[in-house]
């Protein structure tokens, strides 16, 4: 197989790290060769975030090119325009979009304004965009923590990984009183995606 | 078996398969989780040490004394650390000793962009290069048995991507070492002229010695594919020139790079076309290979600044672009990092921001974000401890002139401040400069998340410890004008500000409470009571929509441009009220519970 490229953005705080470990651990189950690749920069609340996925038979690179991404998971609508270059080009590249917003600091003083178009921008140069509420989705389960499970779950069979035994590994990497509502979370996430 | 680990954790396993007893370090991107992991070992004695250099003078200390050690810093604190760096070379070891830097090409979060690969060549240490997270479980193994067998520090040169790229990594048990015993040996361990001199020449002999194992240790290999195109390359590197050249080319891959395997890299070179040197920052291995009388091409088709991603590989060889959508660039607007909602610089940086005549000197840390809007509130920055010693010399210069108004106000935070701000106030002791010192105490080291220091009272391995006191070394050190204010009081900050200014003498004030981040201790709990758990909201009706509290510079404040009036977000607001003292009209109010 040739490698598939994932990315993961958002800001700081939406559970992207959570996620990319459930992420990297279902594909370590089914054997694949993974690397993952994360810029750590100022510890500092509600900074960009980008993570890296890579997956294959034999994965040499941590980090993904340009124009080869083949599925952005994106938690907030900017940092997926932000990272779009990634996506790739020829129509197959695939966006799992968060409709949410997080205010940059110039937006919430009033000097810069929020995108209008960031969803037609990104439909424009996506071959599929799976938009998804995932904070009203997780508010349906009660607890707005679990976006970060829905979206993940989203991608799951947009990537052909059905076949995880997903259960075992939220059981194996979640604290145990959130098991069971995490599971519930990426049943709804699969059931969007 | 086999866990997905980043370089660092794999580098904190490898030392306790090592069987590493003492670790010491100071936090610093992209290093800091190398010993925040080995702390997690009980096995294994770690500390922060206030700054790089006591970090590797321990660690020669316990080498000395028996035990294998490690130092691990960013590349910038190899040069606080290089004075006993280069010294330890000539000394040697009795047990095992590395030195870890990690290199930032790119540079995500460093004030510079140095080759720390270059010191290994300065200091005649031997050195490894791993490019994902086995090697760097493997080679530090073999690092403290090179350590051992040449009687030498090791340098161990990492990366961003190395350093915080995950990849497989199969476990192994932790070595059983036992301690050496220490034998005096003034010859061996006192480095004055009469035995530094002979040390040199035991010190060169090493290296012509390790080209032999430069030329036949496994970290070196030639992987033969298709022979038109040879890439010569080491770290990560090898890595992305792999994803680009795939079996289209052959390798020689370096994981050991001091001093380089000459008769490798002559017969890699008897069996390839056209040889390319990939290499991050510094052209080290081309000068070396172009010394050699062999013909290669380096920095003059790559870049010498960045990371040598797959993209730039290709660009540079190939010419491929990747154009970038107008639509989609135009579109996008900034993300700056920001003080966090209740960060307590905020309250200070905007009244210093209001002064005149003041130059801000500036140091590293979360404030060093005040130089940027809304505050503008720092003009230089150097590296740790700079701000006070720059400050002085500038505060010289302006009073040497004739009717000067100019008055430095030196900023740098605690953590900063034990690192080499110290030293540097100590000169302000001593050669007497009208400067003015603010030491930003948030109790913690925040920016590279939360570690703690000499002054938080809390070890690495979750000891409580002695709380070194700011005030009294300040006090200490002769200074008569010295005064801790709480910065979320702006009418405090305001008057210690105009007292300050007005001295004609040196003057030392410390804003004292935590960071927002920070996980309080005990005392910080008693001591900052009530501390983080208020909210406050805006009243519309009052709000005239002058935007002061905007000026704040606080994420938590929203300005509705449509209604011209502030809000607060409640579920980011602490409550550390600096813009309800700066609201003219008081329309921002404490929630009441």
């Amino acid at each position: 197989m040739t490698t598939k490229n994932i990315l993961l953005t958002g800001v700081g705080g939406q559970g992207t790290i959570l996620a990319s470990k459930l992420l990297t651990e279902g594909l370590l189950s089914k054997g694949y060769d993974v690397k993952m690749s994360e810029v750590h920069g100022m510890s500092q609340r509600e900074g960009p975030v980008l993570t890296h996925v890579r997956f294959g038979e034999k994965v040499f690179s941590p980090i993904v090119e340009a124009k080869k991404a083949d599925v952005i998971i994106g938690f907030e609508e900017l940092e997926v325009l932000r990272n779009l270059e990634y996506l790739r080009t020829d129509g197959k590249g695939i966006v799992i979009l968060n409709e949410m917003r997080v205010n940059p600091i110039g937006v919430q003083n009033g000097s810069d304004k929020y995108p209008e178009n960031v969803a037609e921008l990104i439909s424009a140069h996506a071959g599929k965009v799976i938009a998804i509420d995932a904070s009203e989705e997780a508010r349906k389960l009660g607890n707005l923590r679990v976006m970060n499970i829905i979206l993940l779950a989203a991608s799951v069979r947009q990537l052909g990984l059905e076949e995880i035994d997903w259960n075992k590994i939220i059981a194996e990497n979640v604290k145990p009183q959130f098991v069971a509502l995490n599971q519930q979370a990426f049943e709804l996430g699969k059931s969007l995606g | 078996m086999k866990q997905l680990i980043t370089g660092d954790e794999a580098v904190a396993r490898g030392a306790w398969e090592a069987g590493v007893r003492f670790a010491a370090a100071y936090p610093g991107t992209p290093s800091t989780e190398i010993l925040e992991n080995i702390a997690t070992y009980k096995e294994i004695h770690s500390e922060w040490a206030p700054n790089e250099k006591t970090a590797l003078e321990s660690v020669i200390g316990a080498s000395l004394a028996g035990a294998r050690a490690i130092a691990s810093m960013k590349h910038v604190g190899l040069n606080v650390a290089a004075d006993p760096f280069f010294t330890f070379a000539y000394m040697g070891v009795n047990a095992g000793a590395v030195v870890v830097t990690a290199d930032e090409p790119g540079q995500f979060s460093s004030q510079n962009e140095q080759d720390n690969r270059n010191y290994a060549k300065a200091a005649m240490t031997p050195m490894f290069e791993p490019s994902d997270s086995q090697e760097c479980k493997d080679m530090l193994l073999e690092a403290f048995e090179i350590s051992e067998q040449y009687d030498i520090p090791v340098l161990f040169r990492m990366t961003t991507r190395v350093c915080h790229s995950k990849s497989l990594v199969e476990l192994g048990d932790r070595q059983d070492v036992p301690i050496k015993p220490y034998v005096k040996n003034i010859k061996k361990y006192v480095a004055v002229p009469a035995n530094a001199r002979p040390m040199k020449v035991k010190v060169q002999q090493n290296q012509e010695l390790l080209k032999g194992y430069s030329n036949n240790c496994q970290w070196n290999r030639i992987e033969m594919h298709e022979p038109g195109i040879g890439i010569i390359c080491s770290g990560d590197c090898y890595l992305y020139a792999r994803e680009v050249f795939g079996d289209g080319a052959s390798y020689l891959k370096l994981g050991f790079t001091n001093p380089l395997p000459d008769d490798l890299i002559r017969e890699f070179a008897s069996k390839v076309g056209k040889i390319y040197i990939l290499e991050e920052n510094d052209p080290y291995i081309e000068d070396h290979v172009r010394a050699l009388g062999i013909a290669c091409d380096g920095k003059n088709l790559f870049p010498r600044n960045g990371e040598m991603k797959p993209e730039v590989i290709r660009a540079a060889m190939f010419g491929e672009e990747y154009p970038v959508d107008n639509d989609v660039r135009s579109a996008i607007i900034p993300r700056p990092p920001t003080l966090c909602a209740g960060c307590p610089h905020r309250g200070f940086f905007y009244e210093l921001g209001r002064r005149k005549n003041v130059m801000v000197s500036g140091d590293i840390g979360c404030y060093t974000l005040a130089s940027g809007a809304p505050y503008h509130a720092m003009e230089s920055t150097v590296c740790m401890g700079a701000s006070i010693s720059l400050g002085h010399g500038a505060q010289q210069i302006f009073d040497s002139i004739e009717g000067n108004q100019m008055r430095v106000v030196s900023v740098l935070g605690d953590s900063t401040f034990f690192h080499t701000g110290i030293n540097s106030l100590m000169d302000v002791a001593y050669n007497k400069s009208n400067l003015i010192t603010v030491v930003l105490d948030n109790r913690i080291t925040a920016m590279t998340g939360q570690q703690d220091n000499p002054g938080s009272g809390r070890t690495v391995q979750g000891e409580i410890t002695e709380a070194v006191s700011i005030e009294a070394i300040a006090r200490a050190f002769g200074f008569k004008n010295v005064r801790v204010i709480d910065p979320n009081q702006l009418t405090q900050v305001k008057e210690t500000l105009d007292w300050a200014l007005g001295l004609q003498e040196p003057s030392v004030i410390i804003t004292r409470w935590p960071c927002a981040l920070k996980k309080q201790t005990a005392l910080d709990k008693e001591e900052f009571k009530g501390s983080f758990s208020s909210v406050y909201w805006v009243n519309e009706e009052l709000c005239i929509g002058c935007k002061k509290c905007t000026r704040t510079g606080c994420p938590a404040i929203v300005f509705q441009l449509e209604k011209k009036k502030s809000s607060i977000e409640a579920e980011k607001c602490v409550g550390c009220s600096v813009c309800a003292q700066v609201c003219p009209v008081h329309a921002i109010q404490k929630v009441e519970a």
